[in-house]
C-alpha cells in the first residue's frame, strides 16, 4: 500500500478579536498522520476537538498555520493555482449537511456537472452520460437529473453530494460527518454505498464522525482527537475494543450499547472540555482524567508507538493493553 | 392492553393537521401506557409522529389541529377534553417537558436559577421566599450540576450545552411532576455529555419516582435506559414491548429493521441492512399495512397490502400491528 496523503505536524490557529483584544484558538495543534491508497481512516472525537478543521485544512478550506501536507510525496500545503487544481482533481470533500451544500437553484445535472466543466471534462454528449452514470452509481434514477435539490430527501441529497465528489474520479474522499444528519435506515443506505464505492473504485477515505459505531464499521484505522491533538491512533477494532488512552476509553464507554444485553463498564468523565484558546499545560486531557498526576501537568505526552508499532498513544499512564472494555458481545 | 395503575394512558389518539390541501391525519389511533416511575422509549424515523404524540399529550398543538375520539388519561382526568385553564395546572407542574435544544426553553437574559425559581413560583404563588431557591438548588444538585449555588447565579451563555440541558431537566423536575416528556434531549450533545444527561434522567426516576417518556431515534439510548419501547411508524404505534423483547424477539418487521440498520448490529465491513424506500406521505398512505412497501419480512403476503393490521395482542401476549405478530420478526445476521 503506497502512501497517498501525509500530514506532518499540522496546526491551524484561528485568531478571534473582540473588545477585550485578540486571542488565539488552537483548533488543530500539531497533528501528523498518513493515509494509504484505498485505506479508510476515521477521525473521532467530540465537538471542538479539531477533527473537522483537520479535514477542511487538508482540502484547503482552512489555511494551515504551520506544518506540511503532501499528496503522493508532493507538497500541497500552500499550493499555487495549478497545484491546487491538480490536487482537487484527486481529493474531494463531502459536506455534513446535504441541505446547505447543494445550490437550490441548480438542477442535479448542473450540480454534478460543475466539477466536470471546471476541469474541461464536459462533452456535449459524454457530459450528460457521465452525470447519468454517476446518479446510477449512487442509487438514483438517471431521469432525476433535471430535478432540483428540494425534490429529494436528506439521504438522496447526501448521495447527490457524493456523486458530485465522485465526478472527477478522485483517489481520496474527505467525508465530514456524512451520515449524522440522516435517519438510521437511510444512514445504512449511504454507508453501504460508501463501502461499495471503496471496493469498486479503490477509493481512500478520511471519515470524520462522532459516531463510533459508524467509524468502526467502515474504517480500517482510527485517529482519536482531543482538543486539537491526536491522543491515540491504530487499527479500528483494536482501538475501540482495548483503548489505551483514558479519553478513548471514556468515549467508548459513553457510547450507547447495541443491545440491552451488552454490559459496559461506564467511565464517568467529570467537567467540561477546556477552551481551545487556553489549553491545559502538559497533557490536554489531564483536567478530566482520573489517572492524572504531576507528570501530566508538567510534561506533554508524545504520540508514541506501542507494541508492534501499529498503535500509538499519547499518555503517561496508559491503560493496560489486552483488557477489553466491552465485556459481552451482543447475543441477539 | 390496559395497564392498571398507569400514570399516563393514551387511547386511540387521532390527530389531524390543517394543510393547504385540507386536513391530513398524522396520528392514527395512538395508544400506549406509562407506569409510574418507568422510563418508556418512543422510537421511529423522522416524521413517524413521535414528537407530535408528545405535543398532543401536553395539548401544545398547532392552530386548527383537530384531536378526535381520543382519550389521554392522566391522574384520573382526561387531558383531551380538559379546558385550557385546567391544562395550565398540569403542564410544567404534573407533567414536565424537556426539548431537544435547551435554548428554546431558557431565557438568555435571566439567571438560570431565577428561571427555575420562576417555574416553581408560578405553580406555588403563596410559597415563602427562599423555598423556591431551596427547591431549585436541590434539583440542580440532583441532575449533577456542581457548585449549584454559584452556578445558579450565572446566565445560560455561561453554561455549556450539556449543563443547560441539565438545567432544563431541573426545571422540569422542580414541581415534583409525575411524568417528564423528553423529546430528543441528547441529540445535539456529544457522547460523554449525552451519558451525563441520561444519568440525570435516571437519577430523577430513581430518587423522585418520576416516569420518563423518552422520545429518540437512537435505539442505543433505548437499550441503555428504557425498560419499555413504543415503536412508531407513519403516525401509528406498530409495536409495544419491553426493551429486552424488542431486541431479542421483535414482533414487527419495522422494529427489526430499525435494529438491523444500525452499524453496531453488524460485523465490521458487512453490508448494513438498509430499509429500502422512504416512509409514506401522511396524505397518501398505501392501502393495507403502511410499512408493507418497505417490508422485508419472509412472512409478508397479499394480506399485507390488502388489509391494514391493527395494534393487537398476539397469542402469547405481545402487542404488534403486524398480521404476523405470532412470528418472531427478528432476523439477526
Amino acid at each position: 500500500m503506497s502512501e497517498l496523503l501525509s500530514v506532518e505536524d499540522l496546526t491551524v490557529h484561528f485568531t478571534s478579536r473582540n473588545f477585550r483584544g485578540k486571542r488565539t484558538i488552537y483548533a488543530v495543534d500539531g497533528v501528523s498522520f498518513a493515509v494509504g491508497e484505498n485505506e479508510a481512516v476515521g477521525i473521532i472525537g467530540e465537538s471542538g476537538c479539531g477533527k473537522t478543521t483537520t479535514g477542511r485544512a487538508i482540502v484547503h478550506l482552512e489555511d494551515p498555520t504551520s506544518g506540511r501536507i503532501a499528496y503522493r510525496g508532493r507538497d500541497v500545503t500552500h499550493p499555487d493555482a495549478a497545484a491546487r487544481r491538480a490536487f482537487n482533481e484527486n481529493v474531494q470533500f463531502v459536506f455534513q449537511d446535504p441541505m446547505s451544500s447543494l445550490n437550490p437553484r441548480m438542477t442535479i445535472e448542473q450540480i454534478i456537472a460543475e466539477p466536470l466543466r471546471a476541469f474541461g471534462r464536459w462533452g456535449r454528449k459524454t457530459g450528460p452520460e457521465r452525470v447519468g452514470d454517476l446518479l446510477e452509481k449512487v442509487g438514483l434514477p438517471r431521469e432525476h437529473r433535471d430535478r432540483y435539490p428540494h425534490e429529494f430527501s436528506g439521504g438522496q441529497r447526501q448521495r447527490i453530494g457524493i456523486a458530485r465528489a465522485l465526478a472527477l474520479s478522485p483517489e481520496l474522499l474527505v467525508l465530514d460527518e456524512p451520515v449524522s444528519a440522516l435517519d438510521v435506515s437511510v444512514q445504512a443506505q449511504v454507508l453501504n454505498l460508501l463501502m461499495d464505492l471503496r471496493a469498486e473504485q479503490s477509493l481512500a477515505y478520511i471519515m470524520i464522525s462522532h459516531d463510533l459505531d459508524v467509524i468502526r464499521h467502515v474504517t480500517d484505522r482510527i485517529l482519536v482527537m482531543y482538543l486539537g491533538v491526536i491522543v491515540e491512533s491504530g487499527p479500528a477494532d483494536e482501538i475501540l475494543d482495548t483503548p489505551v488512552h483514558p479519553y478513548t476509553a471514556a468515549l467508548v464507554s459513553a457510547t450507547p450499547p447495541s443491545s440491552p444485553d451488552e454490559s459496559r463498564e461506564r467511565i464517568r468523565l467529570h467537567g467540561e472540555l477546556p477552551s481551545a484558546a487556553n489549553p491545559p499545560s502538559g497533557c490536554r486531557f489531564r483536567t478530566r482524567c482520573w489517572r492524572a498526576d504531576e507528570k501530566c501537568v508538567n510534561e506533554v505526552p508524545q504520540l508514541a508507538p506501542l507494541g508492534d508499532g501499529s498503535r500509538r498513544a499519547a499518555c503517561h499512564h496508559p491503560l493496560n493493553i489486552g483488557m477489553p472494555l466491552v465485556r459481552a458481545e451482543a447475543t441477539v | 392492553m390496559t395497564m392498571t395503575g398507569a400514570v399516563l394512558s393514551l387511547r386511540d389518539v387521532k390527530l389531524d393537521l390543517k394543510t393547504p390541501e385540507g386536513y391530513v391525519r398524522i396520528l392514527h389511533d395512538v395508544s400506549f401506557d406509562v407506569a409510574p416511575g418507568e422510563i418508556v422509549g418512543v422510537v421511529g424515523e423522522s416524521g413517524s409522529g413521535k414528537s407530535m404524540t408528545a405535543l398532543t399529550v401536553l395539548q401544545l398543538l398547532p392552530p386548527k389541529a383537530r384531536l378526535t375520539a381520543a382519550q389521554i388519561g392522566f391522574d384520573g382526568v382526561d387531558l383531551a377534553t380538559m379546558p385550557p385553564r385546567g391544562l395550565r395546572g398540569i403542564r410544567g407542574k404534573k407533567i414536565g417537558m424537556v426539548f431537544q435544544d435547551p435554548m428554546t426553553t431558557l431565557d438568555p437574559v435571566m439567571q438560570v436559577g431565577k428561571q427555575i425559581d420562576e417555574a416553581y413560583r408560578i405553580h406555588h404563588p403563596r410559597a415563602p421566599r427562599g423555598e423556591a431557591r431551596a427547591k431549585t438548588l436541590q434539583m440542580l444538585r440532583l441532575v449533577g450540576v456542581p457548585d449549584a449555588e454559584n452556578r445558579a447565579k450565572q446566565y445560560p451563555h455561561q453554561w455549556s450545552g450539556g449543563m443547560r440541558q441539565r438545567a432544563v431537566i431541573a426545571m422540569a423536575l422542580v414541581n415534583d411532576p409525575r411524568v417528564i416528556i423528553a423529546d430528543e434531549p441528547t441529540t445535539a450533545l456529544d457522547a460523554t455529555i449525552q451519558a451525563q444527561v441520561l444519568d440525570a434522567l435516571i437519577r430523577a426516576r430513581d430518587e423522585l419516582g418520576v416516569a420518563v417518556v423518552l422520545i429518540t431515534h437512537d435505539l442505543g439510548i433505548i437499550a441503555q435506559v428504557a425498560s419499555r419501547v413504543v415503536v412508531m411508524y407513519a403516525g401509528r404505534v406498530v409495536e409495544v414491548a419491553s426493551t429486552r423483547e424488542i431486541f431479542a424477539d421483535s414482533r414487527h418487521p419495522y422494529s427489526n429493521a430499525l435494529i438491523e440498520s444500525r452499524p453496531g448490529a453488524h460485523r465490521r465491513g458487512e453490508p448494513l441492512t438498509a430499509i429500502p424506500g422512504r416512509p409514506p406521505l401522511m396524505a397518501d398512505l398505501p392501502p393495507g399495512c403502511p410499512f408493507a412497501p418497505r417490508c422485508a419480512s419472509p412472512f409478508k403476503s397479499e394480506l399485507c397490502t390488502a388489509e391494514r393490521p391493527a395494534l393487537e395482542l398476539s397469542d402469547d401476549g405481545r402487542l404488534s400491528a403486524c398480521h404476523y405478530r405470532n412470528e418472531s420478526q427478528r432476523m439477526s445476521a
